[in-house]
């Protein structure tokens, strides 16, 4: 392999937005006929330095061979040419177009979408894909989009394949199918990079995995020299023990009672069917499922967002009295005395407030209080004082505006405002979602310290493992049915894995 | 493949925050550039002397008293209608429709002059005109607030086209109440008795509309800046996810803040029939409509600095005019170095938030 | 008794400005790009036009002009005069990323300054008393129609009786239509405009996009501007005679949904619409024409009311209109 030439060899790479320093002078080789894993933290640099060679950025300094060769990737149309394709973690596909218009765009020549249409087949075929050329892309499952993007990247005859952490929509089934035709294509010589955080990944499909931290080349190897415990220590920068506490609970009582839950979406397709459950104060309710199986219409349902076809959620407070959540928007929730705090999925674009700073978020929450029309200002810039020192935020000042700040920082903000009113439930959606790991061991902190307080957690999660040491049950959704319930102690991750796909099923077939 | 005329000559990346007094500089440049751009231009057509042409401006604008009385009433009246579009703006509701909405207020004045004259003593009909204007301004606005919140109806497309339903609805009633018959204008309404005519300070006539507006000017600022409803209006102009999320009621807010943008758009139509004019014509409001969308995105939808960026439009309309009556130029000369000044301040916001770095491969070149 | 013979191609010549400036937006706004400017950039067609017929027109008599000249001259001034607005309102809200609203109203107030200015120096120049300007040698170049098209009876006079430029009108349209839906340059043009995030990835040179569609629709507008002046109007230009047709014209867009081969029949409607009070026996009352005027107006709020009510994702705007693009916002 040594005397291989590198398919792409980035040299002393440097890439800056505004004062951040996304990439530090990155050295990285891909070789054809190998599947590297590019691994690291979220915020590490991993798909900057992707994109570089992608030709959606430009590197502020260093350089980038094909073969040996220098070339300059201004554009992504460079990157083509070169034989570069990559799939991006957010998909770039154009809603109102059908799935053949998307995987033409931007090619030359003359526009025959009936020969495309038969290329497209043709390729499915040959790796298993399903695709309708004449589907639009608005009608498709998030499985569905991915498999244009990918085909997209074939079509275009790309021997260099980037695929931004792939499997993060995808089902355990799904997975499997992918790494299998990824398989295939570095047996036929292709150059193969995968964007990733999850370990088993990095060792079940690599053979090499190279790691960054801040910005920063650390290392490559091939996978077969190293293990799980290695390369986390060499992504963090330090050794870091993976145990999550689970404190027992203390005197637990139900606080959230749902029963018959359905949801339906603005299409009118069900997002949740007839879930029933409940939620035990002090507890730690975890949600597994795949992405998209109901987990944010069930807490956007809880919270007073999501208008709801039919059964009840009941509020059952310390002294047994119950209140019907149905019906209320969060300002009514919020006025019956319920303390529901609510740490969404899309911090930036739902919880907080992007362009205004932490004072001013901070007050969403309570600008409402006193009489008057007018705005108590000082209160919530205290609190943000306060919670700048409690929850160790790195900001220039409370004054800042949080869209600045990284995304751990906005994180512990939008948490520290939902705690701080001493909530007695409390739902986070992919709370930990993007951040380094030392911010998301202090959430997990913070989350056992509001359950060890009486509060009601209802926990979302992506990574299996992690639910599995921090949930004291565990909720399975599969397909917006309640596929089973299991206590967090000793539950198996297979299993678990397997109720997210039994129910429903439609993934499989 | 050649790598040097391959690589960009230069990059531009997003800035963090400029200091205020950085930005304020480049503002400034820019208007300068302007002004040398149009000083140069007004030479090219005058072959006068710049500087000269600037002193007919600044002469146009305060020579004599009533030149400067005739400034502050067009100040006043635009940054009326500014601070009216600015509480839609800051909830990035675009209202076009502020020329529709104060026409549409001018004609309910004029309605409650011409047909509450001889039935009702002069204060009923005076406080006629400030209901109805105000209520017929805030109903042009809440139409198409309605059908945003509804049905999240383009509410730039529905506002534009409102202005020429209004236009129309006036151009209608100047030839029913038209005075004499036959003109298709209204002329004076109740030149001799002056019911309905707004009362005046006994020293100046357009004391009255600046005094108006500048207590408005004030109470937008703190509307938007102190109160609830103006911290509503932030959230829901930022991310209407994030309103919901903490139980704004994103609809109302909507309605509301443009019931509010209507109702002072309907007061400067009260202030132009019943104050300035006493007739109401289809071109009474002047295009300040859309003259205020410029003012008050200059001025960054701070109701204070809009009363400086309604200041320099005017000064170069009005003193545009002068040079024109001056040197026997046609009167639209003026939006000409309108429109130029307003490119220059418009692209100067550029280099407010982003910076230009010429990249290594530039300076191998040379 | 309604005269349905004169009224509709009286329609008809009303129609073609707005059939011109609509189709000139439809394909800026389908890049992204919300283009406010229009109305200003047919006035600034028109009198680019009329400056340089004025020019050629001067001191000659009918038989001194060449008719190729006659026609390239003043068709030629107002590409150029169009081009350079759309040129400005790109290099700001593509290059500088400028607001698009302002831009684009900006460029209105200084492209109907500049028209009207340049009207009324012109006359200044001319020496002449009269309060407009008049090129009736040009505009009878302009109005040349088929010499057999008024032998050709009632069909003649509804389809043959038209200058070149109403044709020419009508094919921009239909082409226009041909080339968004049909052609790979319409496909990323319309990728432009939905995702340009999508189409930068996909390797299409959004800002290139942006431009072309842009300045080729400013330049398509811009004839609507001439053909006002030189046919519509028979050579005469008066200040503010345009009047608001411009903004008709970006009613027109979301009247036709965005697409320029229904704005064929659509633009029709409309001058039909504009002149119908006209046609209809109103007696004495003059007011209510007035309120007939209105009705374009009040036809497109319920097309835009009904079209956001239906929600169906293919009529709705192109996603990111009113958006700047900037590849590495984060």
């Amino acid at each position: 392999m040594d005397n291989k030439i590198a398919a792409v060899t980035m040299r002393n790479i440097t890439k800056r937005f505004g004062p951040t320093l996304a990439n530090d002078k990155v050295w990285l080789n891909i070789y054809r006929g190998e599947i590297l894993a590019l691994l690291g933290e979220n915020g590490s640099g991993k798909t900057t330095l992707m994109n570089m060679l992608s030709g959606i950025y430009f590197p502020d300094e260093g350089e980038i061979a094909i073969d040996g060769k220098p070339v300059v990737i201004r554009s992504p149309k460079d990157a083509f040419a070169l034989g570069i394709g990559m799939i991006h973690q957010h998909f770039k596909l154009v809603d109102v177009l059908t799935a053949a218009e998307n995987i033409v765009l931007g090619l030359p020549g003359k526009l025959d979408l009936k020969a495309a249409s038969k290329k497209i087949k043709e390729i499915c075929d040959t790796y298993g894909f399903e695709v309708d050329p004449d589907q639009k892309i608005y009608d498709m499952s998030v499985s569905q989009k991915q498999t244009v993007e990918i085909v997209k990247v074939l079509y275009r005859g790309a021997d260099i394949l980037i695929l931004d952490e792939p499997t993060a929509v995808l089902t355990p089934q799904e997975t499997d199918k992918l790494f299998a035709v990824l398989r295939n294509m570095r047996d036929d010589g292709k150059a193969i990079v995968i964007i990733t955080h999850k370990m088993h990944e990095v060792e079940s499909l690599s053979d090499r995995v190279a790691i960054l931290r801040h910005g920063q080349f650390i290392g490559d190897m091939p996978t077969k020299t190293t293990n799980a415990q290695e390369m986390t220590n060499m992504m963090v920068g330090h050794p870091v023990t993976l145990n999550i506490d689970r404190p027992e609970p203390v005197d637990p009582h139900p606080r959230i009672e749902v029963k018959d839950l359905t949801v339906r979406d603005i299409e009118g397709t069900v997002k949740l069917d007839h879930v029933s459950f409940t939620a035990n104060s002090g507890e730690i309710l975890g949600i597994a499922g795949i992405s998209g199986s109901g987990q944010k219409e069930l807490l956007e349902a809880i919270a007073g967002l999501q208008p709801v076809e039919s059964g009840s959620i009941e509020y059952v407070d310390d002294s047994g009295k119950r209140e019907q959540l149905i019906g209320k928007d969060p300002f009514a929730i919020q006025e019956m005395g319920v303390a529901l705090s609510f740490v969404p999925e899309d911090r930036l674009g739902m919880g907080l407030v992007a362009n205004m700073d932490l004072g001013n978020n901070m007050m969403l929450r309570s600008y409402r209080k006193g009489r008057g029309v007018f705005t108590n200002r000082k209160a919530p810039y205290k609190l943000a004082h306060q919670m700048v020192d409690f929850l160790e935020i790195s900001t220039p000042s409370v004054e800042t505006p949080v869209r600045r700040l990284s995304g751990g920082n906005v994180q512990k903000v939008l948490v520290g405002r939902e705690i701080a009113n001493a909530p007695s439930v409390l739902l986070t959606a992919y709370a930990v979602r993007g951040l380094d790991i030392n911010s998301s061991y202090l959430i997990y902190d913070t989350i056992n310290s509001q359950k060890m307080r009486g509060v009601a957690v209802i926990y979302v999660g992506e990574d299996l493992d992690v639910l599995l040491e921090l949930s004291d049950r565990i909720l399975v959704l599969c397909g917006g049915r309640v596929s089973g319930i299991v206590p967090g102690r000793g539950a198996k991750k297979r299993e678990v894995g397997m109720m997210m796909t039994k129910l429903g099923g439609e993934a499989d077939e | 493949m050649n790598n040097k005329t391959k690589t960009p000559l230069f990059h531009v990346s997003r800035r963090a925050a400029l200091p205020w007094y950085k930005t304020w500089a480049i503002r400034g440049a820019a208007l300068l550039l302007a002004l040398v751009l149009s000083g140069i231009i007004t030479s090219l057509v005058t072959g006068e002397d710049p500087f000269a042409v600037y002193g007919a401006i600044w002469k146009g604008s305060f020579g004599t008293t009533r030149k400067f009385w005739v400034l502050m009433q067009n100040i006043a009246m635009l940054l009326c209608v500014s601070l009216a579009v600015t509480p839609a703006f800051r909830m990035r509701c675009w209202n076009l429709g502020a020329e529709g909405q104060a026409l549409i207020g001018g004609l309910a004045s004029a309605a409650c002059m011409i047909t509450l004259a001889d039935k009702l003593p002069n204060w009923a009909v005076i406080l006629c005109m400030i209901v109805t204007s105000l209520l017929a301004g805030a109903i042009w606005a809440g139409i198409p607030a309605f059908f945003k919140a509804r049905f999240n109806t383009n509410e730039t497309l529905f506002t534009l086209m409102m202005n020429y339903v209004a236009t129309q609805l006036v151009a209608y009633y100047c030839v029913v109440w038209e005075s004499p018959k036959g003109s298709g204008t209204i002329g004076i309404i109740n030149p001799k008795t002056q019911i309905g005519w707004l009362p005046q300070f006994p020293s100046q006539k357009y004391l009255m509309n600046v005094v108006v507006v500048a207590v408005v000017c004030v109470l937008v600022y703190i509307y938007l800046n102190y109160s609830k409803h103006g911290y509503e209006i932030a959230v829901v102009g930022e991310s209407e996810r994030t309103a919901r999320y903490v139980g704004i009621k994103v609809e109302k807010v909507i309605i509301r803040t443009m019931l509010l943008s209507g109702a002072i758009c309907g007061l400067a139509g009260l202030l132009l029939v019943g104050s300035t004019n006493h007739t109401l014509t289809t071109t009474i409001v002047d295009g300040r409509g859309f003259t205020a969308v410029m003012v008050s995105w200059l001025a960054k939808f701070n109701p204070i600095w809009m009363i400086l960026t309604s200041f320099l439009l005017v000064i170069l309309g009005r003193g545009a005019g002068e040079i024109a009556t001056k040197f026997g130029l046609n009167r639209s000369f003026g939006d000409i170095l309108t429109g130029i000044i307003l490119f220059c301040i418009i692209g100067s916001e550029f280099f407010i938030n982003y910076e230009i770095k010429l990249t290594r491969g530039a300076g191998k070149e040379g | 008794m309604f005269d349905i013979v004169s009224f509709i191609p009286r329609a008809v010549v009303q129609g073609i400005p707005l059939l011109l400036g609509s189709t000139g937006e439809t394909l800026t706004e389908k890049s992204g790009n919300l283009n406010l400017g229009i109305p200003g950039i047919m006035y600034v067609g028109g009198i680019s036009g009329v400056i340089g017929s004025f020019y050629y027109e001067a001191g000659k008599t009918a038989q001194d002009m060449n008719t190729a000249l006659t026609i390239l001259i003043p068709l030629g001034c107002c590409l150029l005069g169009s081009l350079l607005m759309g040129l400005l309102y790109c290099f700001l809200t593509v290059t500088l990323r400028a607001n698009q609203n302002v831009t684009g109203l900006a460029l209105t107030t200084f492209g109907v300054g500049f028209g009207n200015f340049f009207g009324g120096s012109l006359i200044k120049l001319s020496g002449s008393s009269l309060p407009s300007i008049i090129m009736t040698n040009t505009s009878n170049v302009f109005r040349r129609t088929l010499p057999f098209a008024s032998k050709a009876g009632v069909f003649g006079k509804l389809f043959l009786n038209y200058g070149f430029l109403a044709y020419a009108a009508v094919a921009i349209a239909l082409a226009a239509a041909y080339v968004l839906n049909h052609t790979r340059t319409g496909l990323h043009l319309r990728a432009v405009g939905e995702s340009p995030t999508t189409a930068d990835a996909a390797g299409i040179n959004v800002s290139r996009y942006k431009y072309a569609a842009t300045c080729i629709g400013a330049m398509i507008a811009g004839l609507g501007g001439l053909y006002y002046v030189m046919d519509y109007a028979c050579g005469v230009w008066t200040n503010d005679a345009f009047g608001d047709r411009g903004w008709l014209a970006i009613a027109l867009v979301i009247f036709t949904i965005w697409r320029p081969n229904v704005g064929v029949l659509a633009s029709f409607l409309f001058g039909g619409l504009y002149i119908l009070h006209m046609y209809i026996p109103s007696g004495m009352n003059l007011a209510v024409k007035e309120l007939y005027k209105m009705a374009p107006y009040v036809v497109t709020i319920i097309v835009l009311v009904l079209s956001s009510m239906r929600n169906k994702r293919e009529n709705q705007p192109p996603a990111s209109l009113g958006l700047a693009y900037f590849r590495e916002e984060r």
